[in-house]
């Protein structure tokens, strides 16, 4: 094994670390609370049979142990401040640090949902202020900022879909996916009791139209597209599909997952779409955070506006702002209080920084960037669909296929070249799919890095596969026995581990 | 870069995007701004919002003291610039974070398994109904008139096009949910009783006994908790089948609303109908410890319609959070915290008691309790909100039946002179 082509990353001394529970022992404390300024109370007498005896196998631990056990576990990370995380459809952008700050400001990070509105006045400012930015990116007449994340989001348009279709008379029966369709997309038609009906894509990955004609009919409530789609393709019959869904009387659904290839350039509500979702956490630059908080906010049309969660930020007469819950046609609530607010500041700040040219620019360089790599690994790596990219690329693993060399191992063995992988074996329109993107974080230095490490791990491929099919080779753990782990679930610490874990 | 990919100019790289579809001006919204005039214009909004006040209010958001660690270590880039551990052996940090997280909230609610979180307690309570569901066979669900208002309204957004009639029980003079009314309301085709505990007027259910009546129904208990402090003092509600917890009291700022963590624990038995991420442990071909996410046959991305629900991502920095606070405090720091809070409002309720009165008295409660007064709640809590205190949460919004009743809460960050004073303009 050679790793001379390895220049993003060296090993390094990398710290081990028990779980928690581990390093407990009786009296360790990390905690001091202020004395009781009021009279002592005996739980045992003031609760009655409702009084815990003990907290069972809660660590006991001091400060600087938590301090370690954390930081050292955090180095086993790899994260955007590290590099290139090209995880196509999540857009793992960098995450601005003044977002960060000013998230954490005293006021709106210690604001309770329910103080009264006037004490309120700054944190509705920001609702309002997202909102109306929010709708002008998207084209749309209104929003909700409630939902909780994309699949939440996805959730909440659909509810509006239905709830919009009952008011018509008729909610229908089905809802059309593109088989190049995220799983949440299915998943979520099924929460809100609609039947799933697959559409197929065309050669070039698109909605083949001629499909869509034959299966929209009166009972399909409409079509969830993402566009561009999984594989980064925009789709060009976007008019006629829109005019196809609601020629019978559907209503089409963007999910926008995929936003960061069109802000600036095109807006969903200018090209027929009814109701969409964005994801904060993606388009917006809000941290992805190892897997949440996001934030899945929803806009529509006007004609869907009355059925939006409640409550909505209303202006009052005398100018103040406030909550408004008395909307009959309202589906409900997604989630209490008003959506993930944090996340909703960080977004607006991201958004202020960047302005209309800015947040324009950024698209151009996340779609330059993934052409940028399309080009340069086009031919190492096989392209299943010659369709123009925007922000992302997808590639398969057909060339290596040969060696007996797959996505999974290719992607591994791009952790020992220092990168987070692509996304793997997505979407499942290609077999064996290497889903790339990049984002407009990135500089030509960090692309051709990336770009080289592919091309050398293709090389690999040919001439000692072992290499690639056995990576990582660099990392604190080789690869791990999923298989086992579902099989045999084992989903929490139990103090006679401890026993057996010494290792 | 252009010449590279062989494009003359940008717009070339859009031209899939038709031209009648072409945004051709720039977006409507502010200039770009510099970093110093947007923490300035977020400095005035947070000016614009109370802080610094004496909170009284918590309702399913609580004001506990959040040790300064759980920030210094949470904006570490490795943890909030990376996402869903997809890729196990570099993301071993937010691997084993979740898989201590499992464990703590195991140990707290007495369940045997719990998952990696969900958005809230609303939707994981939610969530919980629908796993019931599942789980029974049965087509309908009877959920506490005593649960979180808005966890309600969530759960009826939820059902409401699974064709399952969710039916409200109420709740007796002493705030715990009506034996009678629930043992009428049973029918061979209820699936479960959805309860909260401490409910949202404070009262800590009896759910041993609540227990016993549901299963004896063939019914499933699920116990939803949105003030997880309550279990530093509180026996878990072990009988109960599925907990469906909100952890923000563990050290997530009440940031008007969120982000929180939601986290659902059952019964090892009930694990695959779980919704949501899970982390378990196995083995690397070293044989060395390590952690992945698992059982995912379960959800989305592989079962597509046929999920057991369309979530995908967690809240994993949040859950982060709470295994931090949780490490902190600990084994005895959480039973001496939750001891604060009882005493403080215990404390609390008898000032209060001397200006207006307590409602629900006969049987346990935690943090949280009702005071009627003859004043509308509304106006003690604009006048008081003039001095600097956030009052308690009038109830007649969601319960008409409680006119001029506020659900008040004091945590160990009410200080007895500030009980002292908010008690006294209470009439």
């Amino acid at each position: 094994m050679r790793d001379d082509k390895i220049t993003k990353a060296t090993t390094h001394i990398s710290q081990n670390e028990g779980l928690i529970f581990e390093k407990s022992s009786p009296g360790k404390k990390a905690y001091r609370l202020a004395p009781l300024d009021v009279p002592e109370v005996d739980e045992q007498q003031l609760l009655g049979k409702a009084a815990r005896q003990d907290l069972g196998n809660l660590p006991e631990v001091s400060e600087v142990e938590v301090i370690r056990h954390f930081t050292r576990m955090s180095t086993w990370n790899y994260a955007v401040d590290h590099g290139m995380y090209p995880l196509g459809s999540c857009t793992m952008k960098y995450n601005p640090r003044v977002n960060e700050f000013v998230a954490r400001l005293d006021g709106l990070a210690n604001a309770h949902p329910y103080q009264p509105e006037k004490a309120s006045q700054g944190a509705l400012r920001i609702l309002k202020a997202l909102s109306e930015q929010l709708i002008e990116i998207t084209g749309m007449d209104a929003i909700t900022l409630q939902p909780a994340a994309g699949a939440h989001g996805e959730l909440t348009g659909i509810l509006l879909m239905r709830a919009c279709l009952e008011s018509r008379g008729d909610a229908r029966k089905k809802i059309l996916i593109p088989d190049s369709a995220h799983g949440t997309n299915p998943a979520t038609a099924a929460m809100v009791g609609y039947q799933v009906e697959n559409l197929s894509s065309n050669q070039q990955g698109q909605v083949e139209l001629s499909a869509l004609e034959a299966q929209m009919n009166q009972d399909v409530a409409g079509l969830m597209l993402t566009n561009p789609n999984t594989l980064g393709v925009f789709d060009q019959q976007i008019g006629r599909i829109a005019e196809i869904v609601h020629a019978k009387g559907g209503l089409l659904y963007m999910d926008g997952a995929n936003m960061n290839a069109l802000v600036g350039k095109t807006r969903p509500g200018d090209f027929g779409v009814d109701v969409m979702h964005l994801n904060l956490h993606k388009t917006f630059s809000t941290p992805h955070g190892g897997g949440g908080p996001g934030s899945g906010p929803v806009a529509c049309k006007k004609f869907m506006e009355p059925f939006l969660p409640v409550p909505v930020v209303i202006e009052r007469a005398d100018g103040t702002l406030g909550f408004e819950y008395n909307r009959p046609q309202a589906i409900g609530r997604v989630r209490m209080f008003y959506g993930n607010f944090g996340m909703l500041v960080r977004a607006l700040a991201y958004i202020m920084a960047n302005g209309p040219d800015g947040l324009r620019q950024t698209t151009e360089d996340a779609v330059l960037n993934a052409n940028y790599i399309r080009k340069q690994l086009e031919g190492t790596y096989d392209l299943p669909y010659k369709t123009p990219s925007m922000h992302e690329v997808v590639f398969s693993d057909k060339l290596q296929q040969q060696y007996g060399v797959k996505t999974g191992d290719i992607a591994k063995r791009l952790i020992d070249y220092g990168f987070h992988p692509y996304t793997v074996s997505f979407p499942l329109v290609v077999h064996g799919a290497l889903m790339i993107e990049p984002t407009e974080s990135e500089s030509k230095e960090e692309l051709d890095s990336f770009i080289d490490a592919m091309k050398a791990i293709a090389e690999e491929c040919e001439k000692e596969p072992a290499t690639v099919l056995n990576a990582p080779h660099n990392t604190r753990l080789s690869r791990l026995d999923e298989v086992t782990a579902a099989r045999k679930p084992v989903l929490r610490w139990k103090p006679q581990q401890a026993k057996t874990a010494a290792e | 870069m252009l010449r590279a990919v062989g494009a003359r100019s940008i717009d070339e790289l859009f031209a899939p995007i038709p031209e009648q579809f072409r945004l051709k001006r720039e977006l409507n919204i502010p200039p770009q701004m510099s970093e110093a005039e947007i923490v300035e214009w977020f400095r005035a909004r947070a000016a614009e919002t109370g802080h610094g006040y004496a909170m009284f209010l918590g309702a399913g958001a609580y004001n506990h003291y959040r040790p300064v660690v759980i920030d210094a270590l949470i904006s570490r880039g490795e943890f909030f610039t990376a996402y869903t551990p997809y890729q196990p052996e570099i993301a071993q940090g937010t691997l084993q974070s979740i898989f201590e997280f499992q464990t703590m909230i195991c140990e707290l609610t007495g369940m045997e398994v719990a998952n990696a979180s969900m958005y809230d307690g609303s939707t994981a309570s939610a969530e919980a109904l629908m796993m019931a569901i599942r789980l029974t066979g049965r087509g309908s669900a009877l959920v506490a008139r005593s649960v979180h208002p808005e966890y309600r309204e969530v759960i009826r957004t939820y059902a409401r096009y699974q064709g399952l009639p969710v039916k409200e029980v109420g709740f007796g003079d002493n705030g715990r949910v009506d034996l009678a009314a629930l043992k009428k309301a049973l029918t061979p085709e209820t699936a479960c009783l959805l309860i909260q505990s401490p409910n949202f007027f404070g009262t800590i259910e009896d759910v041993a006994e609540l227990a016993e009546i549901v299963h004896k129904n063939g019914s499933l208990l699920v116990v939803s908790i949105a003030e997880a402090l309550s279990l530093g003092v509180v026996k878990p509600p072990v009988e109960a089948d599925i907990v469906a917890m909100e952890a923000q009291s563990f050290g997530i700022p009440l940031g008007f609303g969120g982000p929180y963590a939601g986290v659902i624990g059952t019964k090892e038995r009930f694990v695959r109908q779980i919704p949501g991420r899970l982390v378990g442990e196995t083995r690397d071909k070293n044989g060395k410890r390590g952690f992945v996410l698992t059982l995912s046959t379960r959800e989305q991305h592989i079962r597509r319609e046929k999920a057991t629900s369309n979530i995908c991502t967690n809240q994993a920095l949040i859950a982060l959070m709470a295994n931090i606070f949780m490490s902190i405090y600990g084994r005895q720091g959480i039973k001496e915290l939750a001891k604060q809070n009882l005493a403080k409002a215990a404390y609390a309720r008898q000032q209060f008691a001397k200006h207006g009165k307590i409602l629900f008295e006969g049987a346990p409660r935690f943090n949280e309790f009702v005071v009627q007064t003859k004043e509308d709640p509304y106006v003690i809590s604009h006048r008081l909100a003039d001095k600097r205190i956030i009052a308690g949460f009038p109830l007649i919004k969601f319960y008409p039946e409680l006119s001029n009743a506020a659900v008040w809460c004091c945590t160990e960050l009410n200080t007895r002179a500030q009980i002292d004073l908010a008690s006294g303009e209470v009439r």
